[in-house]
């Protein structure tokens, strides 16, 4: 409805730049990242190359259920640590092969299905409203389950172990004559190459399925919903049924990413999946690109997580600036920084709503 | 007559829902085997419960008036929380002298400076977090998880990260021992706090005109205020008075814990939602019911299975949406 | 022009994203029983829910006595004297019928004569004084909406279609109520039953597709069938 009043409206052109805008930024990312391990030869670079490419499966998940399907959970992470543990208990147990990685990942992604089944059945049939208290419940329960079952999860330690040969950093993926690691532009063939490539590949392969789902009838039916709930039932839409069905793609999805992780990092634990303040990021994530966008996911990722370390060290050099102040260099120390933050993330939610690809996508450039 | 209908039957009998934290106390019984240790663990339970009451009440009403979901609702709570062991600390020589009188006006000072708080940063988030976006339930939460994550950091940068001790008066200090039960004081302290002010809010609903113009606007907002009344006024009142309770309930849960930290906002939070998701939304009886349930389960099964405690109400509040997908006693229309 | 009760000057009114009222105009005269008809999803509900402030026109007046109330807030309308009763009643059922009534007076105090009156109109009331609201048969309810809109004296009373699902006994006593209230209170009255309409209506507007499609005296639209079927495609023996 809006969309054909906006595009015979005199603002489409704007519109239309702001959306090349929007999509070139995204593809410009893409393509940071697929050769990141080249373009950033540090060790801490790859890591975070590795943590944005995983948390854009996990936002445009998480977009999928708040963007197009209008429902707020709180149990993402729930799901991301279902396949992150699902894989890391397995590793553990059964030693680092495939085979542990597969048993795992998909033990963590039914029990993620099953678990979503469950909650989105018993409150999506009331409320819409009633789902995110729910989903913050049933969260909170399983990351106390998770730290107080430590004999299977470690407890808040967690659990270190190995990842497959394969990702070994001594693991040679190409040899010269001698038997050396071959250098390509200065980057070693090993096992790290090997690691980034399978995150940056799966995490590539979960990202176009969700653009897939939402092109799809499927994504159409959800627009109806989101648009107007009664009509979309009036219609005959079996609104509960669908949401349910989002809500489980969601969390499989998350689980998976999950798997990912927990293959990548080597440890998991409380703080690397379940936390509440990972389930905060993917929230502010979601809603400062932009909801019901996917490319919006890719944009608050990669802010959030440059926002992270440089609005740190702004925040050190503020909180020395002021230090003689009472309170002041308290409220701008660097632990502090979701504090500013969340003021910002209010200001945003009353103003641009939208977030910052839905804002360019539809205004325009300026 | 079949034996589920007579089953339900006899359940309505004996006061329907309403029965069911005494049905709860008398199952626990034998599975607990000490006598003794079920008179603490029930007091403990009902105390628990109470305050957990004066934390959800607001959060339940201010949801039934206006149908607005305050995620922040737990900022209160710490707030309160965290102010009253200020005030306690602050006043260490009321709290400690051996002076009925002295005691009393500490805890009167604590209880107070929460709640009068809790009455102005009510205020505040009502006009300036909420009202902005009124019947917009996905931005209403959004804006108040903002609030919640400014509130938690300012409550951090303010006490600082590492949990700090609450003094308590002396007076509420010790135990009352019948034979060989002992209770102790805060609890039955705060179990008659909390009765109090359910009575007093029961009495305010039913029999006063304001309590009437609640009781209506949870079922219809507009047909209240197309007979004359403005439903925003109410609902500030409303939110105002949900959001010192939460506070009051908070400055007894800090007295109770003896050590209080930046996460109890949180924690508290899961147990409130469970505690009107059971209680149905929108009512004060079923907040109270649902408090009660929460608050003896909790005890019961952290004493059987340690592990499971919190994990035990969730399966309540399931086995409850299950059962009754409105909660036990929501308010009529919702 | 002051002798009007209720005016409405082209009033738009769009819901979300639809237009419902494309420029609505009428006047209500002091006294008596007005009647809006048409069909189902004509704009009736719409043109008395922006009336009393509960949709926002956007664009036009609707002015009240010598009152602009086109912007004003639901309750300061109500305040003026405007009653509304609503198509889904607006009954609280979880309040008694006594607690009912209550919230509808200024004071919360009744005037135990306009209270014996309406238990003579509808003795049910009397009968079901202290029951919660939900209790009512669907015919008590109404009685309930309508006696709450007559518990104190109104310049002006909106209703929407009282008679649905109603037997037509409880009909026949609406009609004689409706005439009696009528005599010092205007009412503006949204009806699909023809019949109780033209029985009690003075004047009548027929909204068609958020238009006026015609207004006259009811009289009028009585007497010309023709009229009648073009308008309303109904005939008289359609809703016998
Ligand atoms: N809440 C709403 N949201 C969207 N459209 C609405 C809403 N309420 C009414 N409409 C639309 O406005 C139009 C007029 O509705 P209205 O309720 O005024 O009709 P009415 O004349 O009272 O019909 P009826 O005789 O069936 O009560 C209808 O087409 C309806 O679909
Ligand atoms: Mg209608």
């Amino acid at each position: 409805m809006t969309d054909t009043a906006l595009a015979s409206a005199p603002s489409a052109d704007p519109a239309r730049k702001g959306r090349m805008i929007v999509y070139v930024v995204a593809l410009l990312i893409g393509l940071a990242l697929a050769f990141a391990p080249f373009l950033f030869q540090d060790v801490r670079s790859n890591q975070v190359a590795a943590r944005i490419c995983v948390f854009i499966v996990l936002a445009a998940s998480y977009d999928l259920l708040i963007g197009y399907t209008g429902i707020v959970s709180f149990a993402h992470t729930m799901f991301f640590g279902l396949g992150a543990y699902g894989a890391a208990i397995a590793l553990k147990s059964m030693g680092p092969g495939w085979d542990a990685v597969l048993a795992g990942g998909v033990a963590g992604v039914v029990l993620a299905a099953i678990l979503a089944v469950l909650i989105g059945v018993l409150s999506l049939r009331v409320k819409a409203i009633f789902f995110a208290m729910v989903t913050l419940a049933a969260a909170s329960v399983m990351m106390v389950l998770a730290s107080q079952f430590s004999d299977f999860t470690g407890g808040e330690d967690g659990i270190v172990y190995s990842a497959p040969a394969l990702f070994k950093p001594a693991m040679k993926l190409m040899t010269d004559d001698a038997g050396k690691v071959v250098k390509l532009f200065g980057v070693s063939m090993n096992g790290k190459i090997a690691a980034y490539y399978f995150v940056f590949l799966t995490c590539l392969v979960l990202f176009l399925a969700l653009m897939r789902i939402v092109r799809s009838p499927l994504g159409t039916v959800l627009e109806a919903i989101r648009e107007n709930e009664m009509r979309a039932e009036a219609i005959g839409y079996r609104v509960v049924a669908y949401r349910t069905s989002v809500f489980v793609i969601a969390a499989v999805i998350a689980a998976l990413a999950g798997t990912v992780w927990a293959v990548w990092l080597k440890y998991t634990g409380p703080d690397t999946t379940f936390s509440f303040a990972i389930m905060i990021d993917i929230l502010l994530m979601v809603v400062i690109g932009g909801m019901g966008t996917m490319v919006g996911a890719v944009i608050g990722v990669v802010l959030m997580s440059l926002a992270q370390f440089y609005l740190k060290d702004l925040m050190e050099a503020a909180a020395q600036a002021t230090a003689n102040i009472p309170l002041l260099p308290d409220l701008l120390d660097p632990d502090r920084w979701l504090l500013w933050l969340g003021l910002l993330f209010i200001l945003l939610v009353y103003f641009f709503p939208a977030g910052i690809a839905g804002t360019l996508m539809k205004k325009g450039g300026h | 007559m079949s034996k589920p209908a007579h089953i339900a039957a006899m359940f309505d009998r004996i006061g329907g829902v309403n029965a069911l934290p005494v049905v709860l106390m008398i199952i626990a019984l034998p599975l607990i085997g000490s006598f003794s240790s079920w008179v603490t663990l029930t007091v403990a339970g009902l105390a628990m419960g109470m305050m957990i009451f004066l934390m959800a009440s607001g959060l339940s009403l201010v949801f039934g008036l206006m149908d607005v979901l305050n995620f922040g609702h737990s900022a209160f709570i710490s707030f309160g929380a965290f102010i009253a062991a200020s005030v306690l600390a602050w006043l260490a020589a009321w709290v400690g002298a051996d002076s009925l009188t002295l005691n009393f006006l500490a805890l009167f000072a604590a209880l107070g400076a929460a709640t009068l708080f809790g009455l102005a940063a009510g205020w505040f988030f009502e006009r300036v977090i909420i009202k902005p976006v009124y019947s917009d339930h996905l931005r209403q939460i959004l804006i108040t998880i903002g609030a919640l994550i400014v509130s938690e950091q300012i409550i951090l940068a303010v006490w600082g990260g590492s949990p700090i001790p609450v003094p308590r008066p002396a007076l509420l200090e010790g135990s009352f021992v019948i034979g060989d039960v002992a209770i102790e004081v805060y609890r039955v302290f705060a179990f008659f706090l909390g009765l109090a002010v359910f009575i007093a809010l029961t009495l305010v609903l039913n029999r006063t005109r304001i309590g009437l113009l609640i009781r209506a606007g949870v079922e219809d907002r507009e047909m209240v205020e197309a007979l004359g009344f403005r439903i925003d006024r109410l609902f500030i009142a409303v939110f105002m008075t949900g959001s010192a309770l939460a506070a009051m309930g908070g400055a007894m849960w800090a007295g109770y814990q003896g050590l209080i930290s930046g996460a109890l906002g949180g924690e508290m939070m899961i147990l409130v939602f469970i505690v009107v998701i059971i209680g149905g939304l929108g009512s004060i009886e079923g907040s109270l019911l649902g408090a009660l349930l929460v608050g003896l389960l909790g005890n019961y099964v952290a004493f059987i299975f340690p592990k499971l405690a919190l994990a035990s109400n969730m399966i309540l509040m399931m086995a409850i949406l299950l059962w009754r997908p409105w909660g036990l006693r929501p308010a009529v229309g919702k | 022009m002051s002798d009007y009760v209720l005016r409405l000057d082209d009033v738009h009114t769009d819901i979300g994203d639809y237009q419902v009222l494309h420029g609505i105009s009428f006047n209500v005269p002091q006294g008596g029983v007005h009647v809006l008809l048409g069909r189902n999803g004509a704009g009736k509900t719409t043109t008395l829910r922006t009336i009393m402030g509960l949709w926002r026109a956007r664009s036009g007046a609707v002015v009240f006595k010598h009152h602009d109330i086109t912007a004003m807030h639901t309750s300061d309308i109500a305040r003026l004297g405007i009653a509304y009763v609503p198509e889904n009643m607006g009954i609280f059922g979880g309040l008694t019928v006594q607690e009912n009534m209550r919230l509808a007076t200024a004071t919360g105090g009744f005037d135990d004569g306009r209270l014996g009156h309406i238990f003579e109109l509808f003795p049910a009331m009397e009968k079901f004084w202290d029951k919660p609201a939900w209790s009512l048969s669907g015919g008590q309810k109404q009685m309930l909406a309508i006696s709450r809109a007559i518990i104190e004296k109104r310049e002006l009373i909106l209703i929407d279609e009282p008679t649905k699902g109603l037997a037509p006994s409880i009909i026949r006593a609406m009609i004689a109520a409706f005439e009696e209230i009528s005599r010092d209170t205007t009412i503006l009255l949204v009806e699909q039953n023809f019949l109780f309409a033209s029985s009690l209506g003075r004047n009548v507007c027929v909204i068609d597709d958020g238009r006026i499609a015609h207004s006259g005296r009811m009289e009028e639209l009585v007497a010309d069938k023709d009229l009648q079927t073009r308008l309303l495609s109904l005939s008289l023996d359609a809703h016998q």
